[in-house]
């Protein structure tokens, strides 16, 4: 913004700013400070904010008894899985879509959309039973399809947004040079297309990390992820604060870590390129 | 530059991605609606016939099914107001000019990245608990005798989670639009001697309408299947029965598929109504 403005006035926006910020924030610092607390600590009253012993304890026991790993490692292959298989699938429609477009492009991506605005809790049942029926109820595979399957309109959106960025004059003058198609995709069009790509892969994994109607319900021992891991604390172990904090605290990380790459992304994947 | 060759190609290359979201779509809404028209109790008899209409009318009238509607629409109207109220005052905030921009910015948005079964448990026992949750630490601070917030006021503490949540998406969306304002349009007002208010209701609010209208299509679409919130924090009791809720444990919870099958189907088509609305918009963006 070209206005100019006291250093007074930048002052005051900082300092509202900052609290506002903090105390959007406040709940996620809470859980981090406590998860090093004990549990004793943990339900002090008054709470101690930060001058409190830190200990580690806590991690170390969720990872004891409940296993945490394997509930993290099923949390990747879900997210990471199902990511890279809908990518798959989405690279080469979206590709098509964006440089091969025909009348019916516009009607084929707006219904991928709506399939998107399908309520789950509508077709729980039918999921359910296909699932029991060819016997993939609790496997990660089982999910790794579902959640391809409802991210994949936003995956497919989100290329063809980058895609359609891509301008045409690059693959013309590539061929006025005598580039062949195969050198024409493989050193002009995949450098321009990995960026969208890669931020399509962020956005995807964030998503399924985070899904939580098919993986509660689709899930009991085997295949749960770090959503019903978490669910699980509901009672009565959620009264060990520090420990739920920590095991909330290790669930989160990652994806926080991921999301702040992800903010321009987040935009543009969930407003389907209607806000640039 | 297409030519037949390409359009094949094009045709093929989009074919796994149609037809496996085509089998996605039709195959379970099938189910759902052949279910729907039978009295289907997996655990009491199976399948039982047909019954015509019966789920459907047995759905709306019974007593579960007003409350339901109504703790839908005041978590989503809610939810809605809180977040585009304070996303918009949030993103013009975030819009001037201060040090430390891109941390606040951080801040703001982390509650998207948390996930819901994450955010429920952390609100419901940290925070809420009426023993020893950090609300009831304040309230005693205060001389006041602490909730017991999500059975006491179990509507406004879930809508605050879920408004923790969703406020960072509004936010967000709300500041890439403010961000693409003309600054000379407000220097020019500014000049002319427009008040803030004036320059905030005639100038920023027009700009913002479009991403506003946005933001509460896609929130609601969200918003009327929100579960986890609801599943971790009251199980459904204390009047926080939503409609999905309703429909989950008709299936799930009492097995009676042809009912909550019914339930479905007026799900779908209550999303439907909302979509539309949502896809003209996204689909004149495409024509540009």
């Amino acid at each position: 913004m070209a206005r100019t403005v006291t250093a007074r006035r930048k002052a005051i926006n900082t300092a509202i700013a900052w609290t506002i910020g903090l105390l959007i924030f406040f709940p996620i610092l809470w859980t981090i400070l406590t998860s090093f607390k004990t549990e004793a600590e943990a339900i002090a009253s008054p709470p101690s904010f930060l001058f409190f012993d830190w200990t580690l304890e806590n991690y170390a026991v969720v990872q004891e008894r409940s296993n945490y790993m394997r509930f993290l490692w099923n949390s990747v292959i879900i997210a990471v899985g199902s990511t890279i298989l809908g990518i798959i699938i989405a690279v080469p429609a979206a590709w098509s879509m964006a440089f091969v477009p025909s009348k019916r492009t516009k009607d084929i991506l707006l219904w991928m959309l709506s399939t998107k605005m399908l309520p789950a809790v509508g077709v729980l049942y039918p999921i359910y039973l296909i699932f029991i029926r060819m016997g993939i109820l609790d496997s990660r595979a089982g999910l790794v399809v579902v959640l391809m399957l409802i991210n994949l309109p936003i995956i497919v959106w989100m290329l063809y947004t980058y895609f359609k960025e891509i301008p045409g004059e690059i693959l013309e003058a590539a061929r006025m040079d005598g580039a062949t198609l195969k050198s024409e995709i493989l050193y002009v069009l995949t450098p321009m297309a990995i960026p969208g790509i890669a931020s399509t892969v962020l956005l995807n994994i964030i998503l399924a990390w985070n899904e939580a109607f098919w993986t509660l319900n689709l899930t009991a021992a085997n295949a749960a992820p770090l959503t019903a891991f978490i669910a699980s604390y509901s009672s009565p172990e959620g009264l060990f604060y520090a420990k739920l904090s920590a095991a909330s605290t290790m669930a989160i990380a990652p994806i926080l870590i991921l999301g702040w790459f992800s903010q321009k992304q987040l935009v543009r994947g969930l407003t389907f390129g209607a806000v640039k | 530059m297409a030519t037949k060759a390409s359009r094949s190609a094009a045709r093929l290359m989009m074919a796994p991605a149609v037809i496996l979201l085509l089998g996605w779509m039709l195959v379970p809404l099938t189910m759902t609606l052949w279910f729907s028209f039978r009295r289907y109790l997996p655990l009491r008899g199976g399948d039982q016939g047909w019954t015509g209409f019966d789920n459907y009318v047995r759905f709306v009238t019974s007593s579960a099914f007003w409350p339901a509607v109504q703790a839908t629409l005041v978590i989503v109207g809610g939810v809605l107001i809180i977040t585009v109220c304070l996303g918009v005052l949030l993103a013009i905030l975030l819009d001037q000019p201060m040090w430390g921009q891109g941390i606040v910015r951080v801040l703001v948005i982390a509650p998207f990245f948390v996930m819901p079964t994450v955010s429920a448990l952390v609100w419901k026992n940290m925070f809420m608990d009426p023993v020893n949750g950090l609300f009831a630490h304040v309230w005693r601070f205060f001389g006041a005798e602490p909730l017991s917030w999500l059975s006491e006021a179990s509507m406004p503490s879930i809508i605050l989670i879920v408004s923790w949540q969703w406020l960072p998406f509004a936010t967000l969306i709300l500041l890439t639009a403010i961000q693409s304002l003309d600054s000379e349009q407000l220097e020019a007002a500014e000049m002319d001697g427009a008040p803030k208010l004036k320059q905030f209701w005639f100038i920023i609010l027009p700009h913002l309408s479009r991403a506003i209208t946005i933001v509460i299509l896609i929130q609601t679409i969200f918003l009327l299947s929100i579960f986890a919130e609801i599943f971790v924090t009251t199980g459904g009791a204390f009047g926080t029965r939503t409609l999905t809720y309703l429909i989950f444990q008709r299936v799930l919870e009492s097995q009676n598929v042809g009912l909550g099958s019914a339930g479905g189907v007026y799900a779908i088509i209550l999303a439907n109504i909302v979509a539309l609305f949502l896809m003209r918009i996204v689909g004149k963006n495409l024509d540009n």
